[in-house]
């Protein structure tokens, strides 16, 4: 396929571009498998989920504990 | 009768309902891309001035797109943060950054690899180039100051102010061709200053894009949900086991 004299321009854009999202979609999963895993751990030593500290609860449920 | 966001708003429901949705945006989003790559390098002509680098448009014009997508995602959910105190609000904000400063900087380096063969410069401290780089800035900024605050309910606050108020970059970025003089062409317009030959893939790449978007979206939204479970049961064990030791030992005989 001949994409004429700027083909390194062309060839380049698209290799960062399929590089970028390959690298985000790598980085997605690995890190969907390490907090998969993080919480099988913890699940499986018999830990449960404290109910939320009604200080500031509604802070809490609004960002943080999920 | 509850709305779509509020239906979603239970974590739970959301992590089921993502679950069955994923894979099929995925999916979608990989073939309609595969279409889209051919139709580009198969089918589209080049073009009259530019030759064969008009193909660049076909990944730099959706990048771009989705940057300002992203940080228009990223300003909602803020809001729905700020003002609903929406549970998942904060989790879709904080996975949309990344995401939105990946296609940021896609489209500042596919636009500098089209803009050497095209205007003999990768950079040019024109209106929209430098718009969109104080975007990827605003992008990194909201991770410098998310990452630099351990109380996440604190950093959900800032950084969903600092969104917001940064909010004013897109219009900019939107009218910047118009309002002043750019080396950058205007706007490549969905309807009548491209032609049906070259707008067809470009739309088929950027539907391609949206959907890739979304899909990784969702999946980032699933990994925070789980991290925050995962911290919620560490400070449970913490907290169990301190209750443990901190319990007075009866005296000894």
């Amino acid at each position: 396929m001949d994409l004429g004299p700027h083909a390194a321009f062309i060839w380049s854009s698209y290799a960062i571009v399929g590089v970028t999202i390959a690298a985000l979609i790598t980085w997605l999963y690995a890190d969907g498998r390490r907090q998969a895993a993080a919480l099988k751990d913890l699940e499986a030593r018999g830990v449960k989920r404290r109910t939320s500290v009604p200080s500031h609860a509604d802070d809490n449920h609004a960002a943080g504990s999920l | 009768m509850q709305t779509i966001t509020q239906k979603l708003a239970n974590p739970t429901r959301f992590m089921q309902l993502s679950g069955i949705v994923l894979p099929w945006i995925a999916g979608a989003a990989a073939a309609i891309l595969c279409y889209g790559l051919f139709l580009v390098f198969a089918v589209a002509p080049i073009d009259y001035q530019q030759g064969e680098t008009v193909k660049i448009m076909y990944i730099h014009v959706p990048s771009a797109w989705l940057a300002m997508m992203a940080y228009g995602l990223v300003a909602l959910s803020s809001f729905g943060l700020l003002v609903f105190r929406h549970p998942l609000a904060d989790v879709s904000a904080k996975a949309a950054v990344p995401i939105g400063a990946a296609f940021t900087f896609l489209a500042l380096f596919t636009g500098s690899l089209w803009g050497k063969p095209m205007w003999g410069t990768y950079w040019v401290w024109d209106a929209r180039l430098t718009s969109v780089l104080i975007l990827f800035f605003l992008y990194l900024g909201l991770m410098a100051l998310r990452s630099s605050l351990d109380d996440e309910s604190t950093a959900a606050k800032l950084t969903a102010v600092l969104a917001l108020v940064g909010v004013a970059i897109l219009p900019i970025i939107k009218f910047s061709v118009d309002w002043w003089n750019t080396l950058h062409q205007p706007s490549t317009g969905l309807t009548s200053t491209i032609d049906p030959s070259m707008r067809i893939p470009l739309l088929i790449m950027a539907l391609g894009f949206t959907l890739l978007f979304f899909a990784m979206h969702m999946k980032a939204m699933r990994n925070e949900v789980l991290r925050r479970r995962v911290k919620a049961l560490r400070l449970s064990d913490i907290a169990r086991r301190d209750g443990r030791t901190s319990q007075p030992t009866p005296a000894a005989g």
